[in-house]
């Protein structure tokens, strides 16, 4: 029984859906937790960008109201749920983490904000992100990373790391981000969440500010399967609006996720994604992660993805050709910031002036990578070359599906980095992808989901589940078998363990009302 | 910009010294309900920024969905032009920054157009020619700007103010193959090329093809080489080319001015040049410090195209008539010579004759009327034809009072003034002002003995057998009745007086 | 060196970012590294294989030719630098295309 004096941010969304339904809670109530939560905690966590109170409040009352009047609530109706800060709110600010888009208010709302909202589902504010999705610690937001709750010392992931650090910190039990290279996947693994990059085109793009059109891909940041399951299938499906979108019906990831069967499952471990350069806490969980599947009953073999060590630099040239085509409508002419434009200045000098005061160095550094990459005289030899690379990728995944239902690695090479460790060297900041992006080269659908924490530093391993295209509900199946069982022998759920902002051992009893 | 002007070589001396290859890129902007990639219509007038969305406005996020409209309307282009259609093909974005871009891309076809490998049947100066077309395909248009200060151009502008209402019409780029062998005929082969494809959307309803308003524009690529020379020169794109007639100038001028400088020993420069109406003259466009690279890559918003060969031929089979079939046809069903024919498209009276012909007038009369009496009055106008405020209908009524002797020609004239003058239909005008012929024969018989009686030594050379001279008796007589009195049965009355019948 | 800190200034031209020289030397070594480390691709990528632009294997993606609602001259140009007359106003424009 949930009553609203018990720590309503220690809930899970599912058990919050739940007792809105039921008339325990309200979600004024709800909302007022987690707004009282982010007051206390955010200024340590700085997850936010904006935080939209009375916007929360206001949609939390108006879902109290329809349940009064007896209309029928979505599965998350009255749920608070942290927002990437690169999908458009009319009425919020979208900033994408960048100095050239800072107080942009669009006219109009994402597809998936739409979503949203017509699900009842409170979006308390918007999140802090890497500049354009660019980047794997949140450290390239104009306006300051965030901290992991699990240290403060350390990157929360990116680039959706506002969002991860977020539900991390019981600040929202739900966030969306977006996953280009495992943007959702990475910072999920670092903070000890789920994180799932649905099937490219299962989640609609519109009104989700470009980074790599051909990759992007928005999907649920949780700490229970069950929630993220409930969470993709309210944001899912098709949208006429972005013509990538599949015109498919959403997989049954929720019935997955409460089948929790991984029983006579083919799991594939990619070879590839092992070896040097990953910790040996990192590798120590995942094999016992494998073990531990096999114990449940699924058929364990090893399956070679020869071409997955080419997915880093095809990735490398793919979304930043993209990218610097996407990005060239920030010019200061229609919208957002604009320099120089002293009455002399050329259009053109206004343009170039803007965008280098209001890129970061990453952003730049992928502008004219993907410039160079798409320039006439080496078109042929990086971009083409990198969609080849791409078409070898899915061969390779294509190959590895007949042997398996779903293909296991681990999430990240390392846990959780310490904050400004790679912001000067872009290359070792790039390899925090590694395992994440051949399933964003080649479409399919993929999960991180926690399989403990590395000995040697304490801090959180995902295990990352990767299913063939439209097979989503797969990722869900494992993914709720492994944590149910590592629960079980846990004794609690790994987020307990956390104790970056919340003293030991008192967490969940004192930050309560 | 100010320019000296540039030498150039008379027309006639130039094409006896250099064979001229010509080649024209024409973008049409569809007359689709909407846009090419979005919901907003694609009016012309309209308030500024008041037809845009965050697809055309290019808003951060917003994403483009084809509109199947434009795939049917640049098919059906493609096959009246004969060529082939794409079994696959893609969209590609072009990129580079101007501010009237809004993505500082265009999403355009590169390497893999919709239609390929056509022609068009041409004819000019009494020859035919067969125009090849390399290519057509689909882009979006873009934003419009107006500048501020610096006269309105663009050069010594303060700044410049822009309307995205036309960002996002779907365009379309029909591309010749290059011309060679036109010699002397060039320029009017240029133009009679932009006419014939001109009429041809017309006939496709595709477009409303008004070049005033900037609805099918021209791109004019021109070389020249020495006579006889197997190689062809160094070309030209003069862009910025608005009207039929300026089509033709600007082949025309860039073939003299091209001319001077191989005259002189001299190198064409591959350049972009601007076409000035004033002027008839191209100019130099900006030089650019690096050659543009348009970073060309298939779009990733948008998935391929794929028109299946079913939707293909349900599109050729709702083909309509081609303007130089229905030529051919109106042409034996007037009986009108060639030389008529000519007269009537120059004048772009050819749909006008035929409907007044349908609406019950006879070929002659409808000839008759829209080549003298309203081509003069369009001319005094300075407007086509087409935009004169009278129908075919009218113009078919107004024949028929005459036919039947109710009008003479100098009422008709005045009937039509009326008409034009938004007086209403031509029996409204007849009504509204009286003009009927005059047929009581005891009026007209006093009026020509009046007149015979006023001009006595006049009546004497006639009855002397000067008939010449009836002449001053019939205009008194006319000017008695106001006009109203048919000239042919006053002359006749006369002559009867004087016994000269 | 793969790449020269001229064609990285190029690139920055082409890409409208105003640079300044300690950023160009910068990049430069950065982007010398980074491009030396993906024209691996270069390594597997032989002729016959097909290019993959898009993940999702879809062709023909449609809408009807009938209109949706516009925003409005007033809610677009509220975001604007500067606007002028119900348009947006743009400092002076160099080339013509």
């Amino acid at each position: 029984m949930v009553t609203a004096g018990s720590d309503l941010t220690r809930l899970t969304a599912a058990e919050m859906a739940a007792a809105v339904a039921a008339g325990e809670v309200s979600a004024v109530d709800l909302t007022t937790a987690h707004l009282e939560r982010i007051a206390e905690t955010d200024a340590a966590v700085r997850a936010f960008l904006h935080v939209a109170g009375e916007g929360a409040l206001a949609a939390a009352r108006a879902v109290d109201e329809r349940r009064a009047a007896g209309e029928p609530l979505g599965p998350l109706a009255g749920v608070p749920l942290a927002l990437k800060d690169v999908f458009t709110t009319v009425d919020m600010p979208t900033t994408c983490g960048s100095k050239i888009l800072a107080g942009w208010q669009p006219p109009y709302d994402a597809t998936i904000t739409a979503r949203l909202r017509a699900a009842g589902v409170v979006i308390l504010g918007k999140t802090n992100m890497d500049e354009f999705a660019m980047g794997s610690s949140t450290e390239n937001s104009a306006f300051g990373a965030s901290r992991n709750p699990w240290d403060l010392t350390r990157v929360p992931g990116g680039s959706s790391g506002g969002s991860a650090a977020a539900v991390a910190a019981y600040e929202a039990p739900l966030g969306i981000g977006t996953d280009t290279g495992g943007s959702i996947r990475q910072p999920a693994a670092v903070c000890g969440l789920v994180g799932v990059k649905p099937t490219y085109g299962g989640s609609s793009r519109y009104g989700l500010v470009a980074f790599a059109s051909s990759l992007d891909t928005p999907g649920p940041l949780a700490r229970t399967v069950l929630d993220a399951a409930l969470l993709h299938e309210t944001m899912s499906g098709h949208d006429p609006c972005d013509s990538t979108s599949l015109d498919a019906p959403v997989p049954p990831v929720v019935a997955a996720a409460k089948q929790a069967d991984v029983a006579g499952l083919r799991v594939g471990v990619v070879t590839e994604l092992a070896g040097d350069g990953y910790a040996s806490g990192v590798l120590a969980r995942f094999k016992e992660a494998v073990e531990l599947l096999e114990a449940l009953g699924a058929k364990v073999t090893e399956v070679s993805c020869p071409h997955f060590t080419y997915g880093l630099p095809a990735y490398y040239l793919i979304a930043p050709s993209e990218c610097s085509s996407n990005l060239a409508r920030f010019d200061a002419m229609r919208y957002g910031l604009r320099v120089g434009d002293d009455g002399s200045a050329s259009a053109e000098e206004v343009m170039s002036q803007t965008r280098a005061a209001g890129f970061g160095a990453e952003v730049k550094r992928r502008i004219m990578l993907g410039t160079y990459a798409l320039s006439s005289g080496y078109y042929d030899a990086y971009y083409g070359k990198a969609q080849q690379v791409r078409t070898l990728i899915a061969r390779d995944f294509s190959a590895a599906f007949e042997q398996a239902d779903v293909l296991v690695s681990p999430t990240t090479p390392t846990t959780a980095f310490p904050l400004g460790e790679r912001v000067d060297d872009p290359m070792a900041m790039y390899l925090a992808d590694l395992c994440t992006i051949p399933g964003n080269l080649a479409g399919n659908a993929a999960m991180s989901v926690p399989c403990g924490l590395a000995p040697e530093d304490g801090l959180p391993v995902g295990l990352q589940i990767m299913a063939p295209v439209l097979a989503d509900d797969r990722l869900y199946r494992v993914g709720a078998a492994v944590e149910a069982a590592l629960d079980q022998r846990r004794g609690h759920p790994i987020l307990d363990e956390a104790h970056g902002i919340d003293p030991a051992g008192g967490a969940s009893a004192e930050a309560g009302r | 910009m100010t320019q000296a002007p540039e030498r150039t070589v008379p027309f006639d001396e130039a094409v006896d010294s250099y064979d001229p290859v010509i080649g024209l890129e024409t973008h049409v902007e569809l007359g689709t309900t909407s846009k090419m990639f979005c919901g907003c219509p694609t009016v012309f007038g309209a308030d500024p920024n008041s037809a845009v969305c965050p697809v055309c406005l290019g808003l951060p996020g917003s994403l483009p969905v084809i509109n199947r409209a434009a795939i049917e309307y640049t098919i059906r282009i493609g096959l009246a032009l004969h060529c082939s259609i794409a079994s696959w093909c893609r969209f590609a974005r072009k990129n580079y920054f101007y501010p009237d871009m809004p993505k500082n891309f265009q999403i355009s076809q590169y390497d893999e157009p919709l239609c390929t490998d056509g022609w068009l049947d041409v004819e000019t100066g009494g020859q035919h020619f067969r125009v090849g077309i390399e290519r057509v395909h689909l882009e979006e248009d873009t934003g419009k700007s107006l500048h501020v200060g610096g006269a309105g151009r663009i050069h010594g502008a303060d700044y410049s103010l822009v309307d995205y209402n036309r960002a996002g019409i779907p365009l379309v780029e029909v591309v010749t193959k290059p011309i060679p062998g036109a010699g002397a005929l060039a320029p009017t082969l240029a133009r009679a090329y932009v006419t014939e494809l001109r009429d041809l959307m017309r006939a496709l309803d595709v477009s409303d093809v008004r070049m005033e308003q900037g609805s099918l524009r021209c791109d004019v690529n021109t070389s020249i080489a020495p006579a006889g020379s197997a190689q062809w020169g160094t070309r030209t794109e003069t862009k910025n080319v608005n009207s039929l007639r300026s089509v033709e100038r600007a082949v025309r001028s860039e073939i003299e001015r091209q001319a001077a400088i191989l005259d002189a020993d001299g190198r064409v420069v591959q350049e972009t040049r601007h076409f000035h109406e004033d002027s008839g003259t191209t100019t130099e466009g900006r030089s650019k410090e690096e050659a543009q690279d348009y970073r060309y890559f298939p779009e990733p918003d948008l998935v391929p195209l794929e028109p299946s060969p079913a939707w293909i031929e349900e599109i050729r089979s709702a083909l309509p008539e081609m303007p130089a079939a229905r030529r051919g046809r109106l042409q034996a069903e007037l009986g009108l010579s060639d030389a008529d024919m000519a007269a009537l498209r120059n004048a772009g009276a050819l749909d006008l004759v035929a409907d007044t012909v349908a609406a019950g007038a006879s070929p002659e009369q409808a000839r008759n009327w829209w080549l003298t009496e309203l081509s003069r009055r369009a001319n005094e106008a300075g407007v086509e034809l087409s935009v004169l405020p009278v129908t075919p209908a009218q113009v078919a009524r107004i024949c028929a009072l005459v036919a039947s002797g109710e009008l003479n020609n100098k009422l008709a004239r005045q009937v039509l003034d009326g008409v034009l003058a938004g007086e209403g239909s031509p029996d409204a005008v007849v009504s509204a002002r009286g003009l009927v012929v005059l047929t009581d024969a005891s009026v007209l018989a006093a009026a020509v003995d009046d007149a015979i009686a006023a001009n006595p030594e006049v009546a004497a050379k006639v009855r002397g057998g000067k008939t010449a001279a009836v002449g001053t008796l019939l205009g008194a007589v006319m000017l008695a009745t106001g006009g109203q009195a048919d000239a042919a049965s006053v002359r006749r009355l006369i002559l009867e007086r004087l016994g000269q019948a | 060196m793969s790449i020269t800190r001229d064609e990285v200034a190029h690139l920055a031209r082409l890409s409208r970012l105003a640079l300044t020289d300690e950023e160009l030397g910068r990049f430069a070594g950065q982007l010398d590294v980074i491009i030396g480390a993906v024209a691996r691709v270069q390594e597997v990528a032989a002729a016959g294989i097909p290019p993959t632009t898009h993940a999702a294997e879809l062709s023909n993606v449609f809408r009807e030719d009938v209109l949706a609602p516009c925003l409005g001259a007033d809610v677009v140009l509220a975001q604007a630098p500067a606007a002028e007359q119900g348009r947006f106003k743009v400092p002076r424009i160099l080339a013509e295309d």
